[in-house]
C-alpha cells in the first residue's frame, strides 16, 4: 500500500482518472468540480495527453464522442447544469455504443440553482437523456472511493461499450482525507469497433446513431439492452452497515451515507436497532438485498439530498412491502445527524407485524 | 483520545484554510484519521473563510462539524457564530487583536492570543493564524509539538523556502504565548 497524501475529492479524481489510462480530458469549469478541470490542466499535457477547455459544455462532450470513437479512454467532468448541457451528447454515446467516462459533481438546481452540494440530480444520472438507454452510475462516500471509483468506472465503460458516471457532491468534491492511491492492476479491454484505421485489413468500423428502419433501430436497442442485463447482473455495488439484527433500514448514498451512518451509531447507542444500506451504484440499483431487507424490518428511511428521488427506486425495489419515509434537505443543505436520528425515531415507533 | 471536531473561522486571506490544513497534515503524519472541509464559494473571496477538522482514532462518518470540540475563531462574526455551537467545556482561541469582544459562555475555556498583533510585531504579517495554531497545539495537544516542523517543511510550498522559518517563528511565539 502506497504511503497516503491529504487530497481533495475532484483533485482525487482526476489523479485516479490518469492512474485508469485516461489521456484525454474535455471539460468547461464549474463550481464545485473545477480543482478537476485544473488539475488535468496542469497533468495532461505534462503525459503526453490532451487537456482542452472547450468553448462549451457541448463542445466537450462531443470531444470525448470523438476520441471514444478512436478507442482511448477519455472523460470530462462538471457540475449540474453542464451536465444537463451534456445531456445529448450522453443519448448520442448510448446510441453509438461507446464507452465514456463522465464525473458529476453536484449542486443544488434546478436551473442555475447553487453551488452548494446537492443530490437532486438522481433522475437525470440515473435515467438520462432520450431514448433506450442505460448509464451505470457510481456514487463514491470518500475520497478513497472516489479514486477506486474512477478506476472501476473507465473499466466498466469499456467493458459494456456504455457510459458510466460517477456522482458525487460539492462537498466531497472539496473535501480532503487521506488517500492511498495504489491502483493495483488496470483492467483494459479490446476495442475491436473502434475507427483506427483498416490498414486495408478489415471492413470499415462505422460509429453511429442514427437509424431510420425501424426494425434495426430496435434490433440496435436490443443488442444494447443485452449488455446492460448483463452489466446489471454482475456490477452491483453496495454496503450494508449494521443490518444484521435492524428494525430501521436507512438507504443512502454519498455524503449523506457519512451522515446517515453517523446518525445509525447514535441510534444504536440509544437503544435503537438502525443499520444502512448504501448503494454504490445507482444504476444498477442493489434491489436485491433491499428487497430482502423489506422481510426483516419495519421500515426503510430513504436519506437524500432532494425532494425525494431515490425514495422511488426503494420503493420498486422494496415492493413498497415496508413503509419508506424520507429525511431530506434540498437547495443545498445537508441534513444533521440530529434530523436522521429524529428520522429514525419516528420508523422505530411504526408498528405492524414483521414478516 | 477519541474524536476532536475543530472549526476556523475569519475573513477569507487570513490562511484560514491553510490552517485546517496544516493540522489536517499533523493528523495524517501521526497516521490518525482526519477529514478537511471547506467552505467555498464567494464567500472565499473577501468575505468569511470556514473549515471544518475532524481528526479521530476511529473512521469518520460524517465530516461536516455541527458540534465542535474547538473553534479558531479570526474576526467578530465568526465568534458570534460559533462561541454558541462549541460543545460545553469545549476550547475556544480567539484573536483579540480583531475580536473586540469576551466570551459570554462561562462553560467553555477561552483562550485569548493577540495573534495579528504578535505577528505584526514580530514581522510576520499575514502569520496571525500559525501563531494561534502554536497555541492550539500547546493548550489542545490535538496534535504532536513535536512534529511542527517536519510539517512546515512538508507545507510550505518548495518555491517559497523563507517562509519556513517564518512560519516556524510563528507557531514558536504561539506556542510559548502566555495567555
Amino acid at each position: 500500500m502506497s504511503e497516503k497524501v491529504l487530497m481533495k475529492g475532484n483533485e482525487a479524481i482526476a489523479e485516479a482518472a490518469l492512474m485508469a489510462g485516461c489521456r484525454h480530458y474535455f471539460g468547461y469549469p464549474i463550481t464545485p468540480q473545477t480543482e478537476l478541470t485544473a488539475y488535468m490542466a496542469k497533468r495532461l499535457p505534462k503525459m503526453g495527453g490532451v487537456f482542452l477547455q472547450a468553448e462549451s459544455e457541448l463542445a466537450a462532450i462531443n470531444m470525448v464522442i470523438g476520441v471514444s470513437s478512436c478507442g482511448k479512454r477519455v472523460m470530462t467532468s462538471s457540475s449540474s447544469p453542464g451536465i444537463s448541457l451534456k445531456s445529448e451528447g450522453l443519448s448520442y454515446l448510448a446510441g453509438c455504443c461507446l464507452p465514456a467516462f463522465v464525473v458529476n459533481v453536484q449542486r443544488g438546481g434546478p436551473g442555475l440553482g447553487g453551488i452548494q452540494p446537492s443530490q437532486s440530480d438522481y433522475w437525470q444520472a440515473t435515467r438520462g437523456a432520450h431514448g433506450d438507454y442505460r448509464t451505470i452510475v457510481l456514487a463514491p462516500d470518500s475520497v478513497q472511493e472516489m479514486v477506486s471509483l474512477t478506476i472501476k468506472g473507465f473499466e466498466l465503460a469499456d467493458k459494456y461499450r456504455m457510459t458510466s458516471m460517477l456522482l458525487a457532491d460539492g462537498t466531497l468534491g472539496q473535501m480532503m482525507e487521506p488517500v492511498s492511491l495504489d491502483a493495483g492492476e488496470i483492467k483494459t479491454f479490446d476495442k475491436p469497433w473502434a475507427t483506427t484505421g483498416t490498414k486495408m485489413a478489415r471492413p470499415h468500423n462505422i460509429i453511429n446513431s442514427l437509424s431510420l428502419i425501424p426494425e434495426e433501430l430496435e434490433q440496435w436497442n436490443l443488442e444494447r439492452f443485452a449488455r446492460y442485463d448483463e452489466a446489471e447482473a454482475n456490477e452491483v455495488m453496495y454496503e450494508e452497515y449494521k443490518m444484521e439484527d435492524a428494525d430501521v433500514c436507512i438507504v443512502s448514498f454519498g455524503i449523506t451515507a457519512r451522515v446517515s451512518k453517523n446518525a445509525v451509531d447514535e441510534a444504536r447507542a440509544a437503544g435503537i436497532k438502525a443499520g444502512m444500506i448504501r448503494p454504490i451504484t445507482l444504476w444498477p440499483f442493489p434491489k436485491k438485498p433491499l428487497l430482502a431487507a423489506a422481510d426483516k424490518v419495519k421500515a426503510f428511511i430513504s436519506v437524500e439530498m432532494s425532494m425525494g428521488q431515490m425514495i422511488e427506486d426503494v420503493e420498486l425495489a422494496t415492493r413498497c412491502k415496508r413503509p419508506v419515509l424520507l429525511c431530506n434537505r434540498t437547495g443545498g443543505v445537508i441534513p444533521s445527524v440530529k434530523e436522521v436520528l429524529e428520522k429514525i425515531n419516528e420508523a422505530e415507533k411504526i408498528g405492524g407485524d414483521r414478516a | 483520545m477519541a474524536a476532536t471536531q475543530i472549526i476556523f473561522a475569519g475573513f477569507g486571506g487570513q490562511g484560514i484554510l491553510f490552517s485546517g490544513k496544516f493540522l489536517a497534515n499533523g493528523a495524517l503524519l501521526e497516521d490518525r484519521q482526519v477529514s478537511w472541509l471547506p467552505s467555498y464559494g464567494p464567500e472565499m473571496r473577501g468575505g468569511t473563510a470556514n473549515c471544518s477538522v475532524i481528526i479521530s482514532d476511529m473512521p469518520i462518518g460524517s465530516p461536516i462539524v455541527a458540534d465542535p470540540d474547538v473553534v479558531v475563531v479570526m474576526n467578530n462574526p465568526s465568534f458570534d457564530k460559533y462561541e454558541e455551537l462549541l460543545v460545553p467545556g469545549g476550547k475556544a482561541f480567539i484573536d483579540s487583536s480583531l475580536i473586540t469582544r469576551q466570551a459570554v459562555r462561562t462553560d467553555i475555556e477561552a483562550y485569548y492570543i493577540p495573534a495579528t498583533q504578535i505577528a505584526s510585531d514580530n514581522g510576520l504579517d499575514g502569520l496571525a493564524n500559525m501563531v494561534i495554531i502554536g497555541n492550539l497545539i500547546r493548550k489542545t495537544g490535538v496534535v504532536s509539538w513535536d512534529n511542527a516542523e517536519t510539517l512546515v517543511r512538508k507545507i510550505v510550498p518548495a518555491k517559497r523556502p523563507e517562509l519556513i522559518e517564518y512560519n516556524l517563528k510563528a507557531l514558536d511565539l504561539g506556542y510559548n504565548w502566555e495567555n
